[in-house]
This record gives structure tokens, sequence and C-alpha cells, in this order.
């Protein structure tokens, strides 16, 4: 930090970027999770993706192999947290982020606190949907998901290129209304790689159930990884 | 909405470092904005002047924005070129494989005292 005076008014120079203290929060929940053997997903995508049909679905075929709590985070409804409970039977909570359209690593661990996290392996929050603020806060996650829907359009990751630049797995949903839209599954692949070389993709049907398996494996392989 | 959250991020740095400087007032805060950042800068300076009036320490004080250009780099041929005009397509050898290398900052850069 340096100081300079100027036409009377004292100039102090911050040159910082306004996610800065974020990012140390973030580093430091992971590493607290970590410790704790605890793995936690950031799941995002636009509004009405398929988050929450898709993780009901996820969940039941999960919850035999891992011990699953949920994080729905929503501007002002727990509508996604009640259906969740009703239809899983899993740990699951609200947070009410404001009004703001996103989460950050304070918010996340806020909600953390309220989760019996002995008894959890994995935590999955269900972000605000929104494809833009929510790449920019970093969660402290262990790993970031999101899901894009056929009827959205194979160049979505040509026009949200942060967002599917930080995520390590990419689900294409609605693989069942294909047929009726101009989507060219090969295409969006290349899209997504072209911004994010290392993603994974899973194209998936909440609806018929198509690739959940797939997904749900995916997960039980990364909660191995990272409980080592 | 979004640049509001941005504004509490702003507001929480600034007022740390005023106090680390003790200092009262702030009269002006400078931001380096990018061009192709998720920051439209009118809306800023707007949640900006509602936020920063309830704080005794930021009220009246200006909100200045420098728009940091957006360049983009092009593997194909090893050359830069600016990213609004063009987006990803490099105009020179029509490359798709180009990386954004500026132009994506938001950044309080000073504040005036
Ligand atoms: N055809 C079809 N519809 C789906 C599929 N997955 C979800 N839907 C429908 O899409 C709508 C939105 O699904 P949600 O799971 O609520 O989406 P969301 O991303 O949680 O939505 P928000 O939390 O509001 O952002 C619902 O009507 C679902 O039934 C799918 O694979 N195929
Ligand atoms: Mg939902
Ligand atoms: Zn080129």
């Amino acid at each position: 930090m340096t100081e300079c005076i100027m036409d009377e008014l004292r100039i102090i120079e911050i040159k910082k970027s306004v996610f800065a203290d974020n990012d140390r929060d973030a580093n430091l929940l992971r590493e607290e999770l970590k410790q704790q053997g605890v793995f936690l997903l950031n799941l995002m995508s636009a509004p009405g993706s398929g988050k929450t049909t898709t993780l009901i679905q996820t969940i039941n075929r999960l919850k035999e192999r891992l011990r699953v709590a949920v994080m729905e985070a929503d501007i002002d409804s727990d509508v996604d947290a009640r259906k969740m409970k009703e239809t899983t039977g899993v740990e699951s909570i609200q947070l009410h982020t404001g009004g703001m359209c996103h989460l950050d690593a304070e918010m996340t661990r806020q909600g953390l606190a309220a989760l019996s996290l002995e008894k959890t392996d994995l935590v999955i929050l269900e972000n605000v949907g929104n494809l833009v603020c929510p790449a920019e806060f970093d969660t402290g996650s262990s790993a970031n998901a999101m899901i894009l829907s056929v009827p959205e359009g194979d160049d979505k990751p040509l026009k949200y290129p942060l967002m599917f630049s930080v995520c390590d797995l990419v689900l294409i949903n609605k693989t069942d209304v294909m047929p009726y839209f101009d989507f060219d599954l090969e295409r969006c692949k290349q899209n997504i790689l072209m911004r994010n070389p290392k993603a994974t993709i899973i194209p998936i049907s909440a609806k018929t159930g198509e690739g959940i398996d797939d997904f749900a494996q995916w997960l039980v392989n990364e909660v191995q990884n990272w409980k080592k | 909405m979004h640049e509001l959250g941005i504004v509490f991020y702003i507001i929480r740095d600034v007022k740390q470092v005023a106090e680390e400087n003790h200092v009262e007032h702030v009269a002006s805060v400078v931001m380096d904005i990018g061009e192709v950042s998720t920051v439209m800068p009118h809306l800023l300076s707007d949640c900006w002047r509602w936020a920063a009036d309830k704080e005794p320490m930021l009220q009246g004080c200006e909100s200045e924005v420098n728009t940091i250009p957006a360049v983009t780099w092009c593997d194909g041929c090893k050359s830069e070129y600016p990213t609004v005009a063009h987006g990803r397509t490099c105009p020179r050898c029509g490359s798709e494989n180009t990386w954004l290398l500026r132009g994506n900052e938001v950044e309080i850069k000073e504040i005036k005292v």
C-alpha cells in the first residue's frame, strides 16, 4: 500500500480484487472440510435446468452408499428444501441469500454449521439459479458441477465461459427432449472442452433416469478420493 | 442483484483500509472494472450511492470507474486483438483457440481521503 498527496486529497492505493477475501475464506473452508472428511459439491445452473429434480433422483440411488445432506440456496423460498426432505429423507436445509444472487464462502460456512457434519460424507449445495455470479464466488467446495439443459442450447458454454471453466463436471440434462430441439450434443461437448479441457461431461435425463447412475458413480469416486 | 453484492464487498474492504490508516471520511473510491467483467458500471454506481450513504464513513463518497479494455490472445497466430469487437474468433486467422488476457478485473484501485 503506497500513499501520496494530490490536490489536498490523500490517495491510498489498494489495488486488490474484490474477490480476494472470499477466495481466502473459501480456501480455508475447503481445507477444514478436507480434515473432517466431508466432500462439498457446489451445483450450479440457470434457473429451471433441473438441479432439484436431478438431485432427488441421484440421492435416492446414492443414499445406501454415502451419507448425504443437502443445502438449498434460494433467494427467498423454502420450496426446494421441503421437497428434498419429503422425497429423499436426507437432512436438508434452506439457505436464504437475502436477495443476493450467489452464495459466498461465509454464507456456505454458516449453512454447514447447521448440518450434522460428523454423520455426513457428502454435502450438496444447490446454488442460486444463475450462470454469472456463482462462478465468481468460490464457496469452498471440493468440486464444482453445473447443469446445462437441452432447451438452453448447445452454445451456452460460449456465452458463459467463466461458469464452464470453473466446473469439474458438466451434466447435460433433459436429453429426453433432444428430438424437439436443435441441440447438437457433439458440438456442445466441443464447446465445453474448448473452455475447459479437464471437464467431465455426462448427458442425463432426470425424467427418464438416463445417466443418473453415472453421475452417482462419479460422486462416489470423488468422495472416496477426497477422504484419502 | 449482482452489483449490490459486489458493493458490499467493496464497502467492507474500503472501511478496513480506512480504519488501518486512521481515516475518518473517504471522499472517493476508484475502481478498475474490466470491459467484459460481469459488472455494469452504471448499476454499480447506483448501488454504491444507495449502500455507501448508509455508512457514516462513506456518506457522499464518490465512486469512480476506470474501464479496462478487454484483450484476447490468439493461440493460432500468437497475437492479441480487442475482445469486444471480435469476440472469441480471431480476426486475423479465424482461429477459435483464443483466451482472454485482461478485461475481467473487478478491483479496488485506490481511495481518496
Ligand atoms: N423433460 C424433462 N424435464 C425435466 C428434466 N429435469 C427437470 N425437468 C423439469 O424442469 C423443471 C425445473 O426443474 P427443477 O429441478 O425444479 O429445476 P431447478 O434447476 O432446481 O430450478 P430452480 O431451483 O428454480 O433454479 C421442472 O418442471 C422439472 O420437472 C428432464 O430431464 N427432462
Ligand atoms: Mg431447484
Ligand atoms: Zn489468430
